[in-house]
């Protein structure tokens, strides 16, 4: 796009896809629970990455994560004894699309807090749909879920993050990022210079729920058996915003610090004190929106910036001092 | 010929009245003004114009192309254009960006390179060539006012709506705001403009248009209007 | 016939709990710009703590005494501390009603695993007037007659509040504009604390009505979020008299789908408002 490029910017994206690679080596020396731990954290950071893709920079809240992972869950529970992990997550993401593209076109025309009150309740409406059908339809609660292997689901995960993130900085720099910045910041001015505003809303919401879904096709081969219960949950939907809001929303490397962070402290801690965990959950998350608005990326760039302005006053008084 | 025509233009909110059958027309190259006291229905009338709004009722056409029913974002591609009464810039963005914006999605099919050229070009045009690196925030309330005529300006309309973009200014920053709306007019955009600050109205319009309870009273020239018997008791009125 | 009759009766009976639920969240919402997704969490924890209270000995009806009084100072604290300090740091409106949301989110998460806490899936019940009477070849228990009677008693103390009381009028004043109720002299942050007291206070109100006829649990809050969410938007986001138009609605239809088949509830109540958003966006009573 508006080829600008900032030094400071291209290294973290350099870092994070290092970071990556190094990752890829972890299954051949990690044990099985590392490999599972990581790929719960890759999960994590697919879905508040791509939550962030849209959410971030419009502003506009989707509560709707929980409904897509779990429409990714079923999509490999309908469909895991006969095709590919490939396939599954291809289309767990695309029936995803569709949802957030449907669901996205009547709400994101309204303004304000309606879109997030119906993200809300669309994960209990698809778990109340997917309960009926199981009780009514086919009479049994459930589906068991073909494993593929650990290995097999760490590494599809982690092809997952590195498109996921290539597609952030893509989304970024290009028109429709540009575009979606704009609503965010002004939707009534970015209508006025050409913008379709519900038509870019739309697609952002759905490539963002696309994401959502693959995730959710690789979790479901890791659990064995899915239920409505399980796969449309809410703390899938809470979990991004939770991880973005304190990792910091509108930059790149917050969504994967919160995902690291909050899966880390749910791996240590949901076992033992599971009430506890999620107590210190609402805690943080209170305390990182009233003290670090910006998130932790935002904290360090406000410390740094601090640090050189000092730095640079130092040195015009040391430069006074010699003239 | 008319560069926008607008026929039985209606808004009602609730029970209230806020435009009621207004017919307005400006000619190519011209600049109209719209004037009347708080809450006459002016700005209610750029909204249904630049499609912000549903109209209940009445037709716009504009440059030969009925716009009334449309969204936006297709009337401002038609090349209307328009600024905000309060700015409505992109705060998060530096001044040259909030223009870049204008340039690249104000018509389609423009390279970056193309936008880049026009970002340039308006900056300089309006005088803010200065600050393009600036934040929005950072920048005076002049400027800011400037920034929403340039954001429009980017998007190289045909035709410019100037909703009070001199309210709040000092009389200095009135007449270098008169400058630029007469250097746009030369440029060969037609300007519809509201505007409270008469000295302005009255030097720049060829013609004015006094709305009062969403309904249009008076039409004509600056002198007729600065004559008009209905004119002067409606604002005395008000006083 | 009966059965009609029964789902109407059972229809308006949880339409006044739902009103009830749904002008609270109305009025955090309206006035204090604070969609509390925590809302439902102050009807579990009030339910649960009556139904203790009760088994402690103490009177059902006097248990209102007890967690209205407490749910309103909680919500009153939570206003003046952390959402007073939120909205002197956001730097404009917009920013603080998503921050206010998200801050919902935190509160949720807590009030929710303390009473996952102390309660874990046990579910709690009391014995009050739990024998049936028959209207109009309709059987009632006579518990929930009593509860649609109080919840009634509650709109209309809190209609008349709004009315014809100072505090009331403050409070529409600054619903219709903060700015403009500051410079009126109404002091705007004690009435947004007021007001998300009182939205509290009505949760825990219909919280008691919940404990005297049926039997919670301690995960009740967040499907009660969800249906006042549903019952606002049906009505017209902060409306009051949208909120107990809405929940008698929702309440007759979720009666009247849960007749042929409970699990379609929700997909009911989701469908009339996408039907609804599609015809009235602002919804039924929105302004």
């Amino acid at each position: 796009m508006i080829k600008k490029y900032n030094v400071k910017k291209e290294l973290q994206y350099i870092v994070v896809f290092v970071a990556v690679i190094f990752f890829a080596f972890v299954p051949l020396f990690g044990s099985t629970a590392i490999i599972t731990m990581s790929t719960t954290i890759m999960m994590y950071i697919v879905m508040a990455a791509s939550w962030n893709m849209f959410s971030g920079p419009t502003g506009y809240i989707s509560l709707a994560s929980g409904a897509f992972v779990g429409l990714g869950f079923y999509a490999s529970g309908f469909m895991s004894n006969h095709y590919p992990l490939p396939v599954l997550m291809l289309f767990g993401g695309l029936v995803s699309f569709a949802l957030a593209a449907l669901m996205g076109s009547i709400t994101l025309r309204l303004r304000g807090v309606y879109f997030t009150i119906f993200t809300f309740c669309l994960v209990e409406l698809v778990k109340a749909i997917m309960t009926w059908y199981e009780i009514m339809v086919v009479r049994k609660r459930g589906l068991s879920v073909r494993n593929f292997g650990s290995d097999t689901a760490f590494y599809a995960m982690l092809v997952m993050v590195a498109i996921a993130l290539i597609v952030v900085i893509v989304v970024k720099r290009t028109r429709f990022g540009m575009a979606l910045t704009g609503i965010g910041e002004s939707e009534d001015a970015a209508s006025h210079i050409g913008i379709g505003t519900t038509r870019t809303k739309v697609f952002g919401f759905a490539i963002s729920a696309f994401f959502m879904g693959t995730v959710g096709a690789v979790r479901a081969t890791m659990l064995n058996f899915i239920d409505p219960g399980s796969a449309f949950n809410m703390m899938f939907s809470f979990l991004p915003v939770l991880m973005c809001v304190f990792g910091g929303m509108k930059t790149f490397l917050g969504p994967i610090i919160g995902a690291i962070v909050f899966a880390s402290l749910q791996y240590n801690l949901v076992m033992k004190m599971p009430q506890i965990y999620m107590i210190i959950f609402g805690g943080i998350m209170i305390l990182a929106i009233l003290f670090m608005p910006t998130g932790i990326v935002g904290v360090y760039e406000r410390i740094r910036n601090s640090l050189k302005d000092r730095n640079s006053i130092r040195k015009e008084v040391a430069d006074d001092a010699n003239a | 010929m008319p560069m926008l025509e607008a026929k039985g233009v209606s808004k009602a909110f609730g029970g209230l009245k806020a435009v009621s059958n207004v017919d307005i027309h400006v000619d190519k190259g011209g600049i109209l003004g719209l004037i009347g006291p708080n809450g006459a229905g002016k700005t209610t009338l750029f909204n249904m114009i630049s499609g912000a709004i549903q109209m209940d009722s009445g037709t716009v056409m504009f440059d030969g192309t009925k716009i009334s029913g449309k969204k936006p974002n297709q009337i401002c591609r038609f090349g209307l254009g328009r600024s905000f009464q309060t700015a409505k810039n992109f705060a998060g963005m530096p001044v040259h960006q909030n223009v870049l914006m204008g340039a690249l999605f104000g018509k389609k099919g423009r390279s970056n390179a193309q936008a880049g050229q026009i970002v340039d070009e308006v900056l300089d045009f309006v005088g803010l060539s200065e600050l393009r690196d600036k934040m929005v925030p950072d920048i005076p309330l002049a400027y800011q006012k400037r920034l929403e005529v340039a954001r429009a300006l980017a998007t190289q309309p045909k035709l410019l709506m100037l909703d009070e973009m001199m309210a709040g200014l000092n009389p200095s920053e009135v007449s270098e705001a008169m400058e630029l709306v007469t250097k746009i007019q030369k440029s060969g955009i037609t300007i519809i403009m509201i505007e409270h600050v008469m000295k302005a109205i009255m030097n720049i319009c060829d013609r004015i248009v006094v709305l009062h309870h969403g309904a249009k009273i008076a039409e004509g020239t600056p002198q007729e209007i600065s004559t008009s018997k209905t004119v002067i008791e409606v604002y005395l009125g008000e006083c | 016939m009966s059965t009609v009759v029964n789902i109407v009766i059972y229809g308006i009976i949880m339409g006044g709990i739902y009103g009830l639920i749904a002008m609270g969240l109305t009025l955090q919402y309206g006035v204090g710009k604070i969609l509390n997704v925590s809302h439902g969490e102050f009807l579990m924890l009030s339910a649960m703590t009556s139904c203790v209270l009760v088994k402690a000995g103490l009177h059902p009806l006097l248990s209102f005494v007890i967690c209205l009084p407490a749910a309103f100072i909680i919500g009153f604290i939570l206003n003046i501390t952390i959402y007073r300090y939120l909205r002197k740091v956001s730097k404009d409106d917009a920013t603080y009603e998503s921050n206010a949301m998200l801050m919902s989110f935190g509160l949720y998460f807590i009030l929710s695993n303390i009473g996952l806490k102390i309660w874990g899936t046990l579910s709690l019940s009391y014995q009050f007037f739990s024998y049936p009477v028959k209207i109009f070849g309709a059987t009632i228990a006579v518990n929930r007659l009593i509860s649609l009677g109080i919840a009634m008693v509650f709109i209309v103390a809190f209609f008349f509040f709004l009315n014809k009381t100072r505090m009331g009028k403050s409070i529409r004043a600054t619903s219709q504009s903060a700015t403009g109720a500051a410079m009126m002299g109404v002091k705007i942050n004690r009435t947004m604390a007021i007001c998300f007291g009182v939205g509290g206070l009505l949760a825990a109100a219909a919280g008691v009505l919940i404990s005297m006829s049926f039997a919670p649990t301690a995960q009740i809050g967040l499907s009660n979020t969800v249906i006042a969410l549903i019952v606002v938007v049906l009505g017209g986001m902060g409306s009051i008299p949208g909120a107990v138009l809405g929940g008698v609605l929702i309440g007759l239809v979720g009666q009247a789908v849960s007749f042929f088949d409970t699990s379609l509830v929700t997909v009911a109540y989701y469908l009339m408002i996408i039907i609804l958003l599609l015809l009235r966006p602002k919804g039924l009573l929105g302004r």
